[in-house]
């Protein structure tokens, strides 16, 4: 059927120029038809290469559907679908197409077959979602935006360029297995971690999307992150090092989480340490792990959307996303609040919550695979991310200190889609055999034993019970208008520092130079001026006059010389 | 007009009540570790009490490193802002109209 030539990101592309033409409840309608009916459409769509064509000897795939891919195109659908709803409100036109452009780039992305496909998609991921934060038009959020499109860029940069020494090495550019041996796949690898947010490359991430517009961090969080994680599960599974960046990513972020005040920044924290999980079970490379590692990330998208989306009401309604103003929401805002602890439950793997059936894959199979110390560090994030992501969120927001604003639940469309994003939780953690149906490898994984449930029960309860006494003993950490330093302070101020003192010293030296220069051209000139005062006096009793007719006589002389040359 | 209506954690007996549950629910987690039998991969699992002291001093450590973390991490909030220094004085128009979508951030409704 040639419907089935269509790759997915052509609708949402069309959708994108209709946007542009269009206002208000048409817009509105085609913007969540088309996500709809595209979902369908791939539904239909069998395994294989759809669309291959030769551009400059290199055989390209821009269209390859294979179980790996399938899953993170029907993430995306729904995900994107959610989020459209969520943004129904919004007027700006900036903003509408660029969600649909990079919704769009990034379902082009998991569908390329070829690594210059992946490229162009990887570029245009960074390209379209900057707008979302642009949008937000404050000095800040244009800051950010910049610093957020050139790390970006950098890492496409990075990946054409790895993708060249690839073609010249292999002679193809088919996207498959690639392991780390040799530069190319060493650039990939660099390319694919700085958008998967890794260790020292991750501030791009905490810094942009908490000043991103309250729809844009939704589209963010769904789309950028879980393209990387996409094309790491292609291109290096089994990869041993991954397994140990991911430990780190599980780990470090629930520091930097407990003491952020903004808590849309504790979100993206968040949203790494979530990330770690999934680069851990790359890592393991084992079929279990794969599983784990895509499904979280499935579920991740859902669940992570759903809590952005809830803070984004928050910041909607009252103006304020800071924990230290917010607080005693739930008066005001109840709705929201149940929404964002189901949201809250799943990223905190509560059992029969989304979370609890992926990340225990994850869990199970490092220490299947003898990865003991990662399953500790694993063990810690958990109970990590309950702590801030379960607890200190929905507490400061919606409970602890009665804050005394003034709000309501936020627009219906923007309840609808967190009711969508909220019952999806419910559903696959009650059912998790629908989503582990549509996994890459085949699993008669039952996260549903009572060890497991027991034991992923007890370190939640006692990870609650440890914030309790904490806050009753008055140890727990208050929230505070703060910057917290983290990595980006290398190149936000000791960079900018560093180079601002060696061009100051440069210029001083080049001043001093040109200064000793001049001093000795002036020097030159009195000598020669000594050495002309006979005649000099000559021409005319004082000493600038006579320089003056002196040199004017020179001037015409040459004139007459190169008259003469004529 | 003030809001005289009572929620529900307003009354301090509610509270308690959450707690209790909380440490009953605890006091049962942490007894069903003895009743259930579990099968387990690895011999920490076997440890007496493992999930639930590693999960209580996991937390714990956790908070006292991250408060430990902000006697050198922490800066006043407008730390960063001196980077659009240069931006303001260099584009003055630049400021009026940061000033003039500053009222509708919130909004972003850019169209109407």
């Amino acid at each position: 059927m040639w419907m089935f030539e269509i790759p997915p990101f052509v609708p949402f592309f069309i959708s994108a120029l209709i946007a542009l033409a269009t206002r208000g409840l048409l817009r509105g309608t085609i913007m969540v038809i088309i996500p709809i009916v595209s979902a369908l459409h791939l539904w239909m769509v069998p395994e294989g290469i759809h669309l291959q064509f030769t551009f400059l000897e290199y055989h390209l795939h821009p269209y390859r559907v294979d179980k790996l891919s399938l899953l993170f195109g029907y993430v995306f659908h729904i995900a994107a679908l959610i989020a459209i709803i969520y943004s129904l409100h919004v007027r700006d036109t900036m903003q509408q197409v660029a969600a649909m452009m990079y919704a769009g780039s990034g379902l082009g992305a998991v569908f390329a077959g070829d690594l210059l496909t992946l490229f162009v998609f990887w570029e245009l991921l960074a390209f379209t979602s900057v707008f979302l934060i642009l949008a937000r038009r404050t000095p800040r959020s244009y800051h950010a935006g910049m610093r957020y499109l050139i790390v970006q860029v950098l890492s496409g940069v990075i990946l054409l360029a790895g993708t060249l020494f690839y073609a010249a090495e292999n002679g193809t550019l088919e996207f498959g297995y690639l392991g780390l041996n040799g530069i190319a796949t060493w650039l990939i690898f660099i390319a694919f971690g700085i958008k998967c947010a890794f260790p020292m490359a991750h501030n791009w991430l905490t810094d942009a999307y908490p000043e991103a517009t309250v729809t844009g961090t939704v589209f963010l969080s769904i789309f950028t992150t879980k393209v990387a994680v996409y094309a790491l599960a292609r291109g290096y599974p089994g990869t041993e090092l991954l397994v140990y960046i991911g430990a780190a990513m599980t780990c470090f972020p629930i520091f930097f989480a407990v003491i952020e005040n903004d808590l849309r920044r504790v979100l993206a924290y968040s949203l790494i340490n979530q990330v770690g999980f999934m680069v851990v079970g790359i890592g393991i490379g084992t079929s279990l792990a794969i599983n784990g590692a895509v499904s979280h990330a499935f579920n991740d998208v859902i669940f992570k959307g759903l809590l952005f989306m809830s803070m984004g009401s928050v910041l909607h309604m009252t103006g304020r996303i800071n924990g230290s103003d917010l607080g005693g929401l739930y008066k005001t805002m109840p709705k929201t609040t149940i929404l964002c602890i189901v949201g809250a439950a799943s990223i905190s793997a509560f059992p029969l919550f989304s979370g609890f059936v992926s990340k225990s894959m994850v869990m199970s199979a490092s220490l299947e695979n003898g990865y003991d110390w990662i399953w500790l560090m694993l063990l810690f994030a958990s109970a990590g991310v309950f702590h801030y992501a379960g607890i200190k969120i929905p507490y400061f927001a919606f409970f602890g200190h009665d804050s005394g604003i003034k709000a309501s639940d936020p627009p219906n469309n923007m309840l609808l889609a967190m009711l969508i994003a909220a019952g999806l939780c419910i559903a696959i953690g009650i059912y998790p055999a629908a989503l582990y149906s549509l996994l890459p490898f085949d699993t008669d994984y039952n996260p549903y034993d009572a060890t497991h449930v027991l034991a992923q029960t007890q370190l939640l309860f006692f990870s609650a019970l440890a914030f309790v006494w904490l806050n009753l003993k008055g140890m727990y950490p208050p929230e505070l208008h703060s910057t917290n330093l983290d990595f980006d302070w290398i190149y936000r101020r000791i960079l900018p520092t560093a180079l601002q003192q060696i061009f100051s010293t440069i210029w001083k030296i080049d001043n001093k130079l040109r200064q000793a220069f001049i001093n000795k051209l002036d020097d030159c000139l009195v000598f020669i001026s000594t050495r002309n005062r006979r005649l000099s006096s000559l021409l005319s009793r004082h000493y600038p006059a006579g320089s003056m007719v002196m040199w004017v006589v020179v001037i015409l002389a040459c004139y007459l010389f190169l008259s003469f040359i004529d | 007009m003030v809001n005289k209506k009572k929620y529900i954690f307003d009354d301090p007996k509610n509270i308690k009540r959450l707690l209790t549950f909380l440490y009953a629910c605890c006091a049962l987690l942490f007894i069903l570790d003895f009743v259930i039998h579990r099968h387990v991969f690895h011999y920490w699992e076997n440890l007496w009490a493992f999930y639930p002291i590693y999960g209580f001093v996991s937390c714990i450590v956790l908070v006292l490193i991250a408060t430990w973390m902000r006697t050198f991490l922490m800066r006043p909030e407008d730390y960063y802002d001196d980077e659009m220094k240069d931006y303001k004085k260099e584009n003055n128009q630049g400021e009026n109209l940061d000033q003039h979508n500053m009222t509708k951030m919130g909004e972003h409704n850019v169209d109407v």
